[in-house]
Formats: C-alpha cells, structure tokens, sequence
C-alpha cells in the first residue's frame, strides 16, 4: 500500500497534478486557494517545472492556452472572482479544444464576496464557464483523497475529450487536512499531433484557433463538439449512491456539503428515516439518469446546498416531477450544519413537530 | 467518535499545531481523521479555532460546532464554545488565562494553568502542548505513546531540536492534577 | 537558370484579406524573410492577435495559435515556458498591445520573458472599422473621435517604446516604419536584430512598425505613406529605445 500522507486539500490537490504530469502552474495569489500556488512554488523549481505567478488571472488562463496548446499538462487555480476574469480563456479554451486543469476553491460571492467556503459558483461552472456554446469537465470532491483521485481523472479526460476540466472544490475542503495517499498511476498517453511544437520541417503547420468567420462552419465545429459532449454524457458520469438500498427519501448534495448531510443521513436513519444521499461527483456531465432513475421511486428530494439554490435545479430537471424537491442551503460562507439537515429531513418526512 | 474536538484561542497560541499532533495520532493508528482550521483574512492575532475528528468509521462532517471536546485557551472562546459543548462532553480551560467557572453541571470541566505551567517550566509558547497531554489524559483518544510519536512526526526537520521541550510539555498536561 | 527572387517560404500561398495600400502585407513578409533567413521557421510558433492581423495564422507558415484580445504575451509567455527551445513570436496591433492587453505587454516584458512581440501601430482600430486606439494622435480625427481626438478629455496617445524601454527585461525595443524603401530596408533588419536576441536568449524584444491605415484614415494609400511622414514619425520617433543584446536582461 502507498504511504499515507496527513495534507492540506490545496496542498494535496498540487501534488496529486504534479504526480499527473502537470508541469507548468500559472497563478495569481487569492484565497483560500493560496496554498495550491504556494505549494507548486515551491515544488516545480525543483522538478524543472514552471511556477509563474501571472499579473492576473486573465494573464494566468491566457498562460495556460499558450501552455496547452504545445500538448503539455497545464493548470491554474483560483478561486470564485479570480474565476470570473479567467472566464475570457476558458471560452477561448474551450473554443479551441485545449485540454487544461483548472481549479476553483469557491467562496461566497458575488462581487468581492467573502472568503469563507461556498458553493455559489455551480451554475457558472456548469452552466456558463465563458460565453459561448459550450461545456467544461466540472469534479466536485468531497474529501482530501477524491481530489487526489480526481486530479488525476480530470487531466485524463480534458485530454482524452480535448477540453478543460475544472476542479470544483471549496474553502473547507482546501483548508482541511486528511490523510491521503498517492496511487502510482502512469499519466496516460493521449494523441497530441495537434500540438504546437515546430513543424520541423516535417509536417504543415499545426493552427489552434477558436475563430470561425462562416457561420456554417462555426455551427459545424460547435455541433462536432456536442458530439463530443454526448459521448462524455453517456460514459463518464460519476455519481455515490449513499444507504439509498431501501431509502424512501434522498438527499442530493455535492463537494464538502455532502459530508455534513452524510452525518445528518446517519442520524436521520438513527430515529428511523429510510434516507439516503445521492452525490454527484461530476456537476457536468450532471448524472441526470441515476437521479432521475430514482425520481419515481422517492416520497421527496432535498437538495442541500450551500448557495441559494443552484444543482437543485438539476435535479428537478432530472426528476422531471416524478416526485417533489426541496431544497435547503446557506450562502455567503454560512455551512449548513449537520442539525439544520436532520430538521430538514425530518421535515420532509413529515417527522418533525 | 474516537475524538471530536473543537480547540479555540488566538492565533499564536498554537490552536492549529494542537490539533494537527492529535490529528497525526490517527495516522500512526491508521484511523480516519480530519482537522479543519477556521481561517480569516488576519495572519497573526486574530481568533483561531480548529476541529479535529477522529473515528474508525469514515467521517462525515468534518466541521465541529457541537463538540464533545472542547479546548478554549482565550476568555472570549470560552463565552464563544461554552454553550455548545454536547451534554455529557468535556472542556479545558486555560485558567492562567480564562477567569471563568463553567456553570454547566451536563459537562465536565477541566482547569488547568497551562500558560503559566509553561512560564515556569521555561516551556514558553507549549501551553497548547501542556493542554494536549492532559485532553490526552482526561479522554483516552489514544496513548501516551502513540502521542509522543505523533509530536515527532509534526516537529519539522528544522526544528528538531524542540522535540524534547515538546515531549516534557506533553507528560507534564498528562500528569497535571487539578 | 538561376532563381534571383522568390517569394519567401515564411508566407502560406494564402491570399491575405488586407485593404489596398495597408502595410501589413510588407510587414508579415518581413516577419516572414526573417523567419526563414535565421533558419527558425520550422521551430517558431507565431501567436496572433484579435484584430486586422486576426487572420494571421492563416498567413504565417508556420505552428500558430489565436490568442484573446490583448493576451498575445501571455499565451507567447504559456508557449515558451513550455518550449524554452523554440522560436515564439507575436503580431499584435495598437488596440491589442496598448490597450486591452496593456498589462500583458508590460509584465511580459518587465518579467524578460524570452518571445518577440511585432507591434504593428496603425494609430486607429481597422477591424473594427476605425475607432480611436490608445496610439491615436493628439487632433485626429476617427469615427470615436469624430472632432479629432481632445487629449484634454480622451488622454494622450501611449509611446510604448518609450515605456517598454525603462524596464529591466526588455532586451531590444526599436520604432521602425516601412513607409518608404529605406524605411522598409531599416525594418527588417530591425526585426532580424529582435528575433537573433531570443535565439541567443537575451530577453524580451519588441519592434514597434509605424503602419498605414488608408481605408480608415480616409486617404489614398500615396497620402497615407505621406501622413505617417509628417504626422506620425514626429510623433513617434523613430529609433532604437533599448539595446541590452551585448549582455542580455538576465545575465548574472
């Protein structure tokens, strides 16, 4: 068994990308992601990486396209403002199917917000990471060792599908330590003849361009990437099923979030609630069969959330009116807490009072 | 819960290294644990607090806001914690600093002089350190032994020379009688 | 038979979209000669901007990437991190350069990074069908500044040798113009001297090319190479800013 390490999530989070290959981090320094950069500082001088602190986040994302686009395994990470300049080059990104890791820490917004942990960014992540049609990879961990496993998964399928992957994680999972362990995985090798590298005199030049003047071809290009998008829909979902065997109630939640309901599931199921929890681990692809699968077979939902309401539309979405959703959340750096979810689910099957 | 602890003082009194050495216990034991610092936009002298759960079941809420433990090295900690403390929990009181008499009769409270045991054992800046091993003694989290080997893995290199005050601070919390 | 002249290998077959009378034909086959007389064309990766020069991956015959308005450096900065060994260069305009991507510009070359920037000033926006840019002259008239530009109340025009040339790691900055042969003769070489200074690794290096506009100015392409005689070189001096190739920027 590899040795067990007790680390930081945002420390963790660096070197399971430099363990994936990654040896080229663009940074600008916001918190409470700091720790990602600080560690990649300190770590790629030492490996013949790159640590460059950028003069902003539209500078970093716009370093990593550079990055990118010679086929190497590049990052940046930030957190939710930070995440709103860098919107420009992950549409850019996207639009010339790069793949790349990017990271989000999220805190409450909008504008400057706070800096305690939040889960406000989910519709910016899934739903409009740059203008444009178009989709990024999202993760959500919920623990130290899946953003480990995860860092590793999000740079074989940006590669594999030729798009970003962003890490959707949050101040209380960058923040905390657990132990984690490294799994020795061989990065996998993926086809990159499109890389910029010099034609050597041997091929024609290679062009990464997002630009499309005829709109038959731009809507060509765009409809071959939603090809591609199905494909991801239907293979790469990631989903936990949590005590939901005989669960007659469930509770949707995701990242660090997911912790605290599981520890209300538990209570919940100690007074005698038949409640399970479902956790997205991919936000997009949103496993919007597994839960609608589940839909029919409910009394109710709950969506928790820290953020006004966000994957809740989803799931709604997803259960189509199959059966009722409800949701609960704080926002603005305020965590639910594991007795506020008990009484929410205690509410919703009619147990409470 | 093996350990379920919320530890609350000012930022420089070693709140996070307190809890990082019981975190680092669970390690040597190859238990599940978390520890979760708050954090705030202050680098030195603000509040800082910091959960550490432990458990051989895998844990769930990471965040500690009813702990069965409580550490509070600060007099506004303790008004802050006192009231959350899970009946039947315990709380320890740095009464070289904290004037208070918790008026609780559901928990169990703890007194124990730890800054002013460290001033006059020349252990200045160990009162954490002093408070640990007598947490260590009043719940049983884990051993002594298996603590000491937890200090010496959170001591780093360059400082290797602290571990012995570190290990003298630890038995003199654990042989601390009130 | 011996060939005498021949259309430069740098340059695709590709028609160019450019208006009548613009110079940025004369100056992408500048780039271009140079390229391949310093045996660099089958290493280089060229970036191109946002605006006229948009299309520029399509011109240059080599590895190319569009960048974001204004971003040119910074994706230049992503390439040469990662390919220290190859040559990258970047077109890029005065809207591109001097305004939305001011601060790439400035940190690309305060950091010394080692890429060559071909800075094309035109003094007015051309995609955009002729807006004021940050280069506009003091009085001219565009189609946002419809009374000339008043420097009282939209600013004075930026000189970006000028500034480029009091930080640390720009290597070589030169204001060249290639609105006459001698001038055009003065610019490539300016180019050459640019692009030798990244392939012996002396740090940041910039040409500044006094472009025309004549569809955007109003004025036939003749009047044109004329007005940047009398309007834009007294302006914009020409001459070289900065020349630290002896011992480049990052020598201990």
């Amino acid at each position: 068994m590899a040795e067990k390490f007790l680390m930081k999530g945002n420390e963790a989070l660096a070197e399971a990308a430099i363990r994936s290959g990654c040896r080229h981090f663009f940074g600008y320094p916001i918190t409470p992601q700091t720790e990602v950069a600080a560690y990649m500082a300190k770590r790629m001088p030492k490996i013949g990486g790159t640590y460059l602190q950028a003069e902003s986040e539209i500078a970093a994302i716009n370093m990593v396209l550079g990055c990118a686009s010679t086929g190497a395994r590049a990052m940046t990470s930030s957190s939710s403002p930070g995440i709103s300049l860098k919107g420009e080059g992950i549409s850019y990104i996207i639009g010339s199917d790069l793949p790349c890791l990017i990271i989000n820490v999220m805190r409450g917004g909008p504008g400057l917000g706070g800096i305690q942990p939040s889960q406000a960014d989910y519709w910016q992540a899934t739903k409009a990471p740059g203008h444009g049609d178009g989709q990024i990879l999202v993760f959500a961990p919920s623990s130290v060792q899946e953003i480990v496993d995860l860092v590793a998964k999000a740079y074989d399928l940006a590669e594999t599908y030729r798009m970003p992957a962003m890490l959707l994680a949050d101040g209380m999972l960058g923040q905390m330590m657990e132990p984690v362990e490294f799994p020795e995985v061989e990065p996998a090798v993926h086809d990159k003849s499109w890389a910029l590298t010099g034609t050597k005199g041997k091929r024609k030049p290679n062009i990464i361009n997002s630009l499309y003047l005829q709109p038959k071809e731009l809507e060509d290009t765009v409809k071959a990437r939603f090809k591609r998008y199905e494909i991801i829909q239907e293979k790469e979902v990631m989903i936990e099923e949590y005590k939901m065997e005989d669960a007659e109630y469930a509770v949707c939640a995701y990242g660090a979030m997911a912790r605290i309901v599981k520890t209300a599931v538990v209570k919940a199921r100690e007074k005698g609630i038949k409640v399970g929890l479902l956790r997205p681990i991919t936000l997009w692809p949103f496993p919007q069969k597994e839960i609608a699968a589940y839909g029919p077979k409910m009394k109710s939902m709950l969506c928790v959330e820290m953020s006004m309401g966000q994957m809740v539309e989803d799931v709604r979405l997803a259960v189509n009116g199959s059966c009722p959703v409800s949701f609960f959340g704080h926002t603005g750096g305020v965590i639910p807490s594991p007795a506020e979810v008990l009484a929410e689910i205690e509410k919703m099957a009619g147990g409470a009072n | 819960m093996i350990l379920n602890m919320l530890i609350a003082g000012f930022g420089g009194q070693g709140v996070l290294f307190m809890g990082k050495v019981a975190a680092y216990t669970a390690m040597v034991q190859d238990r599940n644990v978390s520890w979760l610092p708050s954090y705030g936009p202050e680098m030195r002298g603000g509040t800082a607090n910091c959960s550490v759960c432990i458990d051989d079941e895998p844990i769930g809420c990471p965040l500690v806001l009813e702990p069965e433990t409580l550490v509070v090295l600060n007099a506004p900690s303790y008004d802050k914690f006192v009231g959350s403390v899970q009946p039947g929990g315990k709380i320890f009181i740095d009464s070289a600093l904290i004037d208070a008499k918790c008026d609780r009769a559901d928990i169990t409270a703890y007194y124990i002089p730890c800054t002013q045991m460290a001033k006059d054992e020349g252990l200045d800046g160990l009162a954490n350190i002093i408070m640990l091993g007598k947490v260590l003694r009043e719940t049983g989290f884990t051993t002594f032994e298996v603590l000491c080997e937890a200090m010496k893995k959170c001591v780093p290199a360059k400082k290797a020379h602290l571990v012995e005050a570190n290990l003298k601070a630890l038995k003199l919390g654990f042989d601390y009688a009130e | 038979m011996a060939i005498v002249f021949q259309k430069t290998k740098g340059l695709t077959d590709k028609e160019t979209h450019y208006c009548p009378g613009c110079t940025h034909g004369i100056i992408h086959r500048l780039v271009a000669e140079c390229l391949e007389e310093l045996g660099v064309l089958d290493n280089a990766i060229g970036v191109a901007p946002v605006g006229c020069a948009v299309m520029a991956y399509d011109y240059f015959n080599c590895d190319m990437v569009e960048a974001p308005h204004g971003r040119a450096p910074a994706v230049a900065t992503g390439i040469k991190r990662s390919l220290p060994d190859n040559f990258v260069f970047t077109y890029q305009g005065d809207g591109d350069l001097a305004a939305i991507g001011t601060a790439e510009t400035v940190h690309s070359a305060t950091r010394g990074e080692n890429i060559t920037v071909i800075f094309v000033n035109n003094a007015i926006y051309g995609m955009t069908g002729g807006q004021m840019a940050p280069t506009t002259l003091p009085g001219q008239v565009t189609q946002t500044t419809p009374y000339g530009r008043d420097v009282n109340y939209s600013g004075f025009p930026v000189r970006v040798c000028e500034m480029l040339s009091t930080l640390s790691g720009v290597a070589y900055a030169e204001r060249v113009a290639v609105n006459n042969v001698p001038n055009i003769r003065k610019a490539k070489a300016a180019i050459k001297k640019a692009f030798q200074a990244q392939i012996d690794k002396k740090g940041f290096s910039i040409i500044e090319v006094i472009s025309a506009c004549p569809t955007n100015w109003g004025m036939t392409p003749v009047e044109a190479l004329k007005w940047i005689d009398d309007n834009m070189i007294p302006y914009y001096p020409l001459g070289v800013y900065k020349d630290a190739t002896e011992k480049g920027v990052h020598a201990e």
